[in-house]
């Protein structure tokens, strides 16, 4: 049993990586743009919804949580099935790969990466592991909880 | 050493010219300074019991022949064997314990080690695997700074030891390998000893050992033992290996008045010439953004103040590659964490005992066709202090791929700094002085960015069951922080978590790792530092991976049978992950998916209870742990254990990395 070549290089004993790094850019952008959707879409909520759409709207709604919840839990399953967590842990905090939840990179973003991924990433071609399954796992990195911050951990201050 | 009363024999008269009866059992010991009470002639312990009459048969028949000794009669007993001296030549070396798992080619002086020598310095640690002995070696030295004396079968023990054996000599840990032999055919007693024998019994490690001897006479092993010890200590360290025929353990020591144990007399460390040591210095003085990466240069706690002398000199950024402890965890030059950020940035590198130089400058990418790329930028000039130049085997590629240098030195690196640090001191002009000052502020605060980052990425997965790795070194940390504490295992599987958040500052705090990779490293190597801290009264740590621990857990009776204090906190993540990931990436590239990833690769199904094995062994073991508030209470139970000088294991049940 041997350690392979990636452990034993500079780059894998850093963190973040240089990828991380990138990532945190990108999620930086994602999060402005997320914030700025959220403001647009309740303003326009605000201005063109009537009592009646908007029924309608929480009709859609509850249908589209159902669906939201169903891909979660799909999602949660393919995370382990696909071996996601051996890399990047079971809650996605990170390990050997990179921290992938919560507040995720774009979904464009992750399916690009997953198909054509550099390093030690193992290539995921639409042969093992369709569009909907990356959609579904992207639901479940979404869904988690933040984690505490750090300050507010005693463990983490000393 | 006094000589035996004997005369001189050979080989095949030896079993005519031996001593019968009492009066070898009433002799002298080669040695007074270490002799043991002479045993006495049963009758004279006996004396006042009368006997039946079979027995006073036996006994006037024993006088008769003690009275009239015939030539011809077989002797049954040996007063001063060879191996009586062999123990004064180990002694004289000095070492403080012998790993090893009996064997009958090396009976004599296993026999002489605990009976002749009193079994102190040597004191002799049963194993129940060569591989622990060896590993137990390994992990020992590089908290004592000396070696240890393992002793094995020359066939079957040596062929177990092997592996260990390599993992020590890729991490440059110098130990005396004894491999026992049945060298004479005509003295072999039986169908085993023909099964345990070899021509070249250190043929199956001489690729992995940097010298080994076959000693014919009692005087050339006395030499060699000397010479073994001298060459396994000089740097590079490396193991050594010496065979020990049974004739030589066992026949009578012969009556040879030039029979000598002679001096030890070590080499000193070989250091950098001096005009090559002046260049590195000017280069360094001179840079904008130096950068000293180590891997194995602090082979003492002297050579960890010379690191932190030398940075702090030139404010220079440090990379530990963790081969040893090389640099504190939280100075501010530290830089480790973001290696590549300040590589990227260098213009010179100094790279002290590398295993790996081009690994530092070059970045591996993809995985069935691997390519390289630079990491640095133009010109940056590359120095190496290394003594692995000194020595190279042909075989095993440890060696790693060649990296050319603007300025290679091959010297030890520990033996080179003082010279080094002066002569850079010596070069320091009051604006390079300001300009080091400002670079080192920058470094400091680049350090304490990463710190915090780290801290923050550590609350992920915080209160997740299983256990996250961070999780887990985080309450670890804070339980041993106010204790003189040693961290003694690779932190590589569980995400360098304890050096990520820990604050590493003495010699002691962190031995690196396998050196070849070799699982099966990790439990002996941690009951092997623990044994040696203990008479320090430090508070011995392990994070012990289950896979690791599966290969010999038989090492833990060991820690138990002779109250090795050491608490073991079990990463049970109950599987190869590091396998499983490459088994997945393989069923990637060849597009069948992952969901078989697991077979062949994966600890489950029964899952293993390391609880209960620990207490099998007669050592404190807790149940497993998933739940993160359950950890900190086990913790705190099994501290207390160890701290009153037993081993603990703590069960926990882990995420995978």
């Amino acid at each position: 049993m041997s350690k392979p070549a990636d452990t034993q290089s500079l780059g894998s004993l850093e963190r973040p990586s240089p990828e991380d790094a990138f990532h945190a850019e990108v999620l930086v952008l994602a999060a402005i743009l997320a914030i700025g959707v959220v403001i647009l879409g309740a303003l326009a909520l605000l201005i063109f919804v009537r009592p009646s759409a908007a029924a309608q709207s929480a009709a859609n709604a509850s249908k589209s949580e159902s669906a939201d919840a169903a891909s979660v839990a799909r999602g949660k399953k393919l995370f382990v099935s696909y071996g996601c967590y051996e890399c990047h842990g079971r809650a996605a905090q990170g390990g050997v790969g990179p921290r992938l939840g919560p507040d995720p990179l774009p979904l464009s973003f992750i399916e690009k990466y997953v198909r054509h991924p550099s390093g030690s990433m193992p290539p995921y071609t639409e042969k093992t592991a369709s569009d909907q399954d990356l959609t579904d796992i992207y639901a479940f990195l979404k869904s988690l909880p933040e984690p505490p911050k750090e300050k507010d951990v005693p463990l983490l201050n000393e | 050493m006094a000589k035996s009363k004997k005369t001189s024999v050979n080989r095949r008269n030896f079993l005519k010219s031996a001593t019968v009866g009492a009066a070898a059992l009433a002799a002298t010991p080669v040695a007074a300074a270490t002799a043991v009470p002479t045993p006495q002639p049963s009758r004279a312990r006996n004396a006042a019991a009368p006997l039946p009459p079979i027995s006073r048969r036996v006994e006037a028949e024993a006088a008769a022949a003690a009275a009239n000794p015939d030539p011809n009669i077989e002797p049954i007993t040996v007063d001063h064997p060879g191996s009586d001296f062999m123990v004064d030549a180990f002694k004289a070396v000095g070492f403080e314990y012998l790993c090893s798992n009996p064997g009958n080619s090396f009976r004599s002086l296993h026999e002489s080690f605990i009976n002749y020598g009193a079994n102190k310095n040597p004191e002799f640690i049963t194993c129940c695997h060569e591989e622990s002995a060896v590993g137990m070696a390994h992990g020992y030295f590089k908290i004592e700074g000396k070696p240890l004396l393992v002793c094995v079968h020359g066939t079957v023990g040596v062929q177990h030891a092997s592996m260990a054996i390599y993992d020590a000599f890729c991490d440059r840990v110098p130990l005396v390998v004894v491999l026992g032999n049945f060298g004479d055919a005509q003295t072999r007693a039986s169908f085993v000893n023909w099964t345990h024998s070899a021509q070249d019994p250190a043929e199956l490690i001489r690729d992995f050992v940097k010298w080994d001897d076959q000693p014919a006479t009692l005087q050339d092993f006395a030499e060699s033992v000397m010479r073994a010890y001298r060459v396994a200590m000089t740097p590079p360290y490396m193991p050594v290996a010496l065979v020990c025929n049974t004739d030589l353990q066992e026949f009578p020591i012969p009556d040879d008045p030039a029979l000598r144990v002679p001096a030890l007399t070590l080499d000193k460390p070989p250091q950098g010439d001096s005009s090559s040591v002046q260049e590195t210095a000017k280069w360094l003085v001179a840079a904008e953004n130096p950068v000293i990466v180590a891997d194995r240069a602090a082979r003492t706690p002297a050579g960890l103040a010379l690191m932190i002398e030398l940075a702090e000199t030139l404010q220079a950024a440090v990379i530990d590659r963790n081969g040893r402890m090389n640099f504190p965890t939280r100075h501010p030059l530290n830089q480790t964490e973001r290696g590549s950020s300040v590589i990227g940035d260098a213009d010179v590198i100094l790279g002290l005992e590398l295993t790996d130089f081009y690994g530092i400058v070059n970045a591996y990418y993809g995985d069935v066709y691997p390519r390289t790329r630079s990491v640095t930028k133009p010109g940056v000039k590359l120095i190496s202090i290394n003594s692995n130049d000194l020595y190279l085997k042909s075989n095993y590629q440890d060696f790693q791929r060649y990296q050319a240098e603007d300025l290679a030195i091959a010297a030890d690196a520990e033996a080179t700094l003082p010279s080094l640090i002066e002569a850079v001191k010596k070069l320091l002009t009051d604006d390079r002085k300001r300009m080091y000052q400002d670079r080192g502020a920058k470094l400091a605060a680049a350090h304490q960015r990463t710190l915090a980052e780290n801290r923050s990425l550590a609350a992920n997965g915080w209160d997740a069951n299983p256990i996250s790795t961070a999780r887990l070194s985080a309450e670890l940390w804070n339980q041993i922080r106010a204790e003189d504490w040693s961290f003694v295992s690779n932190c590589q599987f569980v995400s360098r978590w304890p050096l990520r958040l820990w604050d590493f500052k003495k010699y002691h705090h962190y031995i690196g790792g396998e050196g070849g990779y070799g699982v099966g490293y990790g439990a002996p190597a941690s009951v092997g530092a623990a044994l040696a801290n203990r008479k320090h009264g430090r508070l011995t740590v392990s994070i012990q991976n289950d896979g690791d621990l599966m290969f010999g857990p038989g090492v833990l009776w060991t820690a138990a049978h002779h109250r090795i204090p050491l608490l073991i906190v079990m990463h049970n993540n109950r599987a190869y992950h590091q396998e499983v990931m490459e088994v997945q990436r393989m069923a990637d590239v060849h597009e069948r998916g992952v969901t078989r990833a697991g077979i062949g690769t994966t600890l489950v199904n029964p899952p293993i209870d390391y609880g209960k094995l620990a207490q099998s062994m007669g050592m404190h073991g807790s149940a497993p742990i998933a739940d993160p508030n359950d950890l900190a209470p086990a913790l705190r139970e099994a501290i207390a254990i160890v701290k009153s000088g037993e081993p603990a294991l703590v069960n926990v049940v882990t995420q995978p990395r």
